[in-house]
């Protein structure tokens, strides 16, 4: 195979682009994982609503896509937060286990009834008018809007790295999953925070699924297999730290858009040969800390 | 919503017991299968059986004393789910004949039961042309299209008018590499030239780096050999991409009105397929379009729905000649013998190994200022007349087909 | 990890073998005369599913281990199984200064020896999954073998002899030892009822010998368990082997039941379906899996033209079963009465 370089750095900024996805959506889970233990199988389904969110917002409010990227995740975590206070809230006691096979649960439900109300063919969603057009970069073409894709996910990767590792607000955070008794004795209402943060987490799935609805079919099933793929990300990058989120999202997308170039055949299966090299290697994952 | 629209739809008994002694257990019982609710419920799913109540009502006087019955049933597009229900059809409801069956892999799996259980299946909604080739069976009758009509009418036309560099887009599984060797075989034997594929995994969701691959081909023409959201996607970001307005052109190898209708008319202008039936092609088409929408939420009929309204006329006139529909392999024979005809296909005929044979079309998707209104996508590019629309008999090894 | 306080399963007090006696008498039975009154090739599915439950539930139940992709054993033993009946050609790559294809054998198998090699190849491919999982513990393990899995459906589909989406179809029924003409539905059941049983006996010897006295204390407290100076892990890796083998059993019988074998089987959809069986029938009871078993495929079969209203209401199981009754139906018949089932 003869390697056609300008095609080659082509493939390198696609991958980037899903690399966003998946930094943005196993940023959430291990955001919900740090503080409840839980590991949101229905974060696919909270990601799928967020883009119908989207779609709804415009039907039926005739709100844009600028309006969307700020209603559609707080009212999908909204949505998020009566879960937790309706289901989640009974299993912190439990085994783990338990948190996945509820969330499992209820992601069967949501597909189901979207499935049911909206058929699966997709629907459709434009690229907001600001941001149509190609720009040719010389080696590649590269649409406006997925620019701002991979520019807009990581200022969110990063804020939200910095709330959480920098701030105030963070360092309560951390010292709650650390010791919630201690940090009650504080006089910090720890329940709430752990709801609020279920919330955030389910609204970052939500605004990964505002961002994919303009480019990806916005169907009740868009949610449900690329969340098999992002627990592999969260394996192979260990759940120790939301950088190694952030950061194995991006790397693994670059990995498998460079696999769509030169092996295109292998392009589904690549995240998971690597997660089990990584777990023959390294079974912590790449940032984790051993459990 | 749609609950209560399939038990709705799900028994429509028509007029009352006849002295027809062979109809088996006295009623004709019509089993529609295909998928309610998944991919492919839009362009068959309930319609379908709507489509086949239509066909019933149509016939008016010439089935009257009859006892017909229209079931509907969920596949879920998986074989052994279809095939479970199939088995109990036949075995505990006493269900005659099989209409529709959209995806490949059910209809193959159903194309054996119905053999082995002789009974009659009409397929309108699924694509392989395995189903009168080497898997072909006297009980069985392909009615609206398949992958190598598609193939051909798809490949021939664009080549025939320039498109002759080939870069194919292929989902990497059976169907795929086979809409895509039937369609590199057209474009090949017509002068053209087949400039390189990729196969992209199945189901794929970013098709960027792959188009991005199509575009460094220079191919004129980028071949689709993909179906449902696969397809849907990929044109999606293809027009993302600005790739049609770079002057290549996107040809879709299955495509149907209802995936049009959800690209929209302004990311799916311009594509080019075969179908076999349209409903804005004459007065009957228009009137049958009108009624069928105003009883499926508004969404138009596409080829599948009407393949089915043709079957069962066709089915249901040959068992009042036959007067009996006990034995599925002579009831198929029967249909054989005699041509077709109704409203929305107008005259055709069943060849010896189960290929219904009418002429295909190719059609260009509108410019969205060229549309007049919704369900206004398509306009008419060439017609292929029907001996020319299908694999020849000969080339099929069916086993039906002698010498 | 949190599996070692095993809340998981909450098995009901010893009171012997003599209330387990009376249920399995009552089970075989039962599974005699109900082709009577019942649809068999639905009672027959039903039976396969239900030892691919039981096999699950040895690995939940027993040893506290959610498998999250346990259709990927269940799926290419399917797989397996309709391939050597029906074509039977088995090739093994070879280098030979280029990869070679060294074609061992090239005929349709009878249905013994297809099942036989179906389930070694179930056993080895969970030897395979089990040594990479069980390297992470709790959750991380069930997104292992989740993962796993879909990595093996991906490639189910693109795989040749798979038949990719058309899957591997019509499975030819043949005559087991020679004798018994499988295409007869009456043999069939027998045959289906008998390879259950004798699935099921397996099990259930499993978890009362001393290996499984081994087995339950690592669910109970693993730490405890290495410092009494058990490998634990190669424990577990021989249950997860073991159980990988018997849901392949029942993977294999399945091809021969419906005559197909396809992508359904793979799909981490159907990894869900063995959790919420047995989950529903109670999870470390040895009769819950094929209670739940033949409740999700009875409300499938007669809910199938809801369409996704199945879908929802399996959701709805699941959401109930961990909020309300975690020991399952059987589970909960088991407590209420003092009694082991």
């Amino acid at each position: 195979m003869d390697i056609n370089l300008p095609a080659l750095f082509g493939q390198l900024l696609i991958g980037l682009i899903n690399g966003s996805f998946y930094a943005l959506l196993s940023l959430g889970l291990a955001v919900i994982f740090g503080m409840l233990n839980i590991i949101n199988f229905a974060h696919g389904a909270q990601y799928m609503m967020g883009a119908f969110a989207a779609y709804f917002l415009l039907q039926y409010a005739g709100l844009n896509y600028w309006w969307a990227l700020i209603l559609a995740p707080v009212i999908v975590g909204g949505i998020g937060i009566v879960i937790e206070r309706a289901f989640l809230q009974w299993l912190y006691k439990l085994d783990h286990l338990y948190g996945l096979l509820l969330t499992f649960g209820l992601a069967l439900i949501i597909q189901g009834l979207f499935r049911q109300q909206y058929g699966s063919s997709g629907l459709p969603y434009q690229i907001p008018p600001q941001l149509t057009g190609v720009r040719d970069l010389g080696f590649t073409f590269l649409p406006n809007y997925r620019a701002w894709v991979v520019c807009f996910s990581l200022a969110v990767c990063l804020g939200t790295w910095y709330m959480i590792e920098k701030t105030r607000l963070g360092a309560y955070l951390r010292a709650a999953t650390e010791n919630p008794t201690l940090v009650r004795a504080f006089g910090i209402n720890v329940p709430r925070m752990i709801t609020l943060t279920y919330g955030f987490g389910v609204g970052l799935a939500a605004l990964a699924g505002v961002m994919a609805a303009p480019i990806y079919a916005v169907n009740p099933t868009m949610g449900a297999d690329i969340i098999i793929v992002v627990f592999a990300v969260v394996v192979i990058g260990g759940m120790g730290s939301i950088m190694g989120a952030i950061v194995t999202g991006f790397g693994l997308g670059v990995v498998e858009g460079l696999t769509k170039y030169f092996f295109p055949e292998a392009s589904n299966t690549v995240i998971f040969v690597i997660m089990v090299i990584v777990l023959v290697t390294r079974p912590a994952g790449l940032f984790g800390r051993v459990a | 919503m749609k609950l209560l629209r399939t038990a709705i739809l799900s028994a429509a008994m028509v007029s009352a017991t006849a002295a027809y002694g062979q109809i088996s257990d006295g009623v004709i019982k019509i089993g529609v299968m295909n998928d309610m609710s998944g991919t492919y419920a839009d362009l068959a799913g309930p319609g379908s059986v709507l489509a086949a109540r239509l066909a019933i009502e149509d016939l008016g006087d010439l089935v009257k004393g009859l006892k017909i019955e229209v079931v509907g049933a969920d596949h879920q597009n998986k074989p052994d789910i279809g095939s479970n229900i199939v088995r109990q059809w036949i075995d505990v409801d006493k269900v005659d004949v099989i209409v529709d069956v959209p995806t490949s892999s059910v209809a193959l799996a159903v194309n054996e039961i119905v053999k082995e259980k002789n009974k009659v299946f009409l397929v309108s909604g699924a694509a392989s042309s395995d189903l009168t080739g080497p898997r072909c069976s006297p009980n069985t009758i392909h009615w609206t299209y398949d992958t190598w009509a598609l193939a051909n009418g798809t490949g021939n036309a664009i080549v025939k008018t320039g498109g002759d560099t080939w870069f194919f887009l292929t989902a990497d599984y059976a169907f795929g590499h086979a809409l895509e060797r039937d369609t590199a075989a057209v474009v090949v034997k017509n002068g053209g030239k087949v400039v390189g594929q990729v196969r992209h995994p199945f189901p794929g969701q970013d098709f960027s780096s792959f188009l991005l691959q199509a575009q460094a081909s220079k191919a004129k023409i980028i071949g689709l050999a993909n179906a449902g959201a696969d397809t849907t996607n990929a044109i999606k970001q293809a027009a993302e991409f600005g790739i049609t307005q770079k002057g290549q052109n996107l040809a879709g190898l299955l495509v149907f009105l209802t995936d049009v209708h959800s690209l929209g008319l302004k990311t799916a202008q311009g594509l080019i397929f075969t179908e076999a039936w349209y409903w804005d092609m004459n007065d009957a088409n228009r009137a049958f379009a009108k009624r069928f929408a105003a009883a499926n939420r508004g969404v138009y009929p596409s080829m599948i729905h009407a393949g089915v309204y043709s079957a069962v006329t066709h089915y249901l006139k040959t068992v009042v000649a036959l007067k009996s529909d006990s034995d599925g392999k002579a009831v198929v024979e029967h249909m054989k013998k005699n041509k077709t005809k109704d409203a929305l296909f107008g005259d055709g005929e069943i060849r010896q190994d189960g290929r219904k044979v009418h002429p295909m079309y190719l059609f260009e998707v509108k410019k969205p200022e060229e549309s007049k209104g919704p369900w206004d996508y398509y306009k008419l590019r060439a017609t292929i007349p029907a001996n020319e629309a299908f694999r020849p008999l000969a080339d099929g090894k069916c086993p039906l087909v002698s010498g | 990890m949190a599996q070692a306080t095993g809340q998981l399963t909450a098995p009901a007090e010893a009171h012997g073998h003599k209330s387990e006696l009376i249920a399995f008498v009552v089970m075989v039975a039962v599974l005699a005369i109900l082709p009577a009154f019942v649809y068999p090739p639905f009672l027959m599915k039903a039976l396969c599913f239900a030892l691919f439950a039981c096999a699950f539930n040895l690995l939940i139940g027993y040893v506290g281990l959610l498998s999250f992709g346990h259709a990927l054993y269940f799926g290419w033993a399917s797989y397996f199984a309709a391939h050597l009946a029906k074509v039977g050609k088995i090739s093994i790559p070879y280098w030979a200064g280029s990869w070679q294809w060294l074609t061992i054998t090239n005929s349709p198998m009878v249905p013994e020896l297809a099942i036989f090699l179906a389930v070694m190849g179930a056993a080895v491919l969970g030897f395979v999954a089990g040594s990479i999982a069980i390297r992470r513990q709790g959750i991380y393990f069930a997104m292992i073998t989740l993962a796993l899995a879909q990595m093996m459906y991906f490639f189910a589909v693109q795989a040749p002899f798979t038949g990719g989406e058309d899957g591997i179809q019509p499975v030819p029924r043949g005559y087991l030892f020679g004798l018994f003409n499988l295409a007869n539905e009456r043999v069939m059941y027998v045959f289906v009822m008998v390879m259950f049983l004798l699935g099921f006996l397996l099990i259930y010897r499993v978890i009362h010998s001393p290996f499984g006295e081994v087995l339950k204390a690592i669910r109970e407290n693993e730490q405890r368990a290495i410092s009494l100076g058990y490998k634990t892990d190669k424990y577990k890796l021989v249950a997860f082997t073991l159980s990988a083998a018997i849901a392949g059993l029942a993977g294999a019988i399945k091809p021969f039941v419906v005559q197909n074998a396809s992508l359904t089987d793979v799909h981490w959809s159907m990894s869900g379906e063995v959790v919420l069986m047995t989950l529903l029938g109670g999870l470390g009871t040895i009769f819950g899996p094929v209670i739940g078993a033949f409740t999700i495929i009875a409300m499938q079969n007669y809910l199938a033209s809801f369409g996704q209203w199945v879908t929802i209401i399996q959701g709805g199981i699941f959401v109930a079963c961990v909020l309300l009754f975690r020991r399952g139906i059987v589970g909960e018949i088991a407590n209420l009465l003092r009694i082991r089932l």
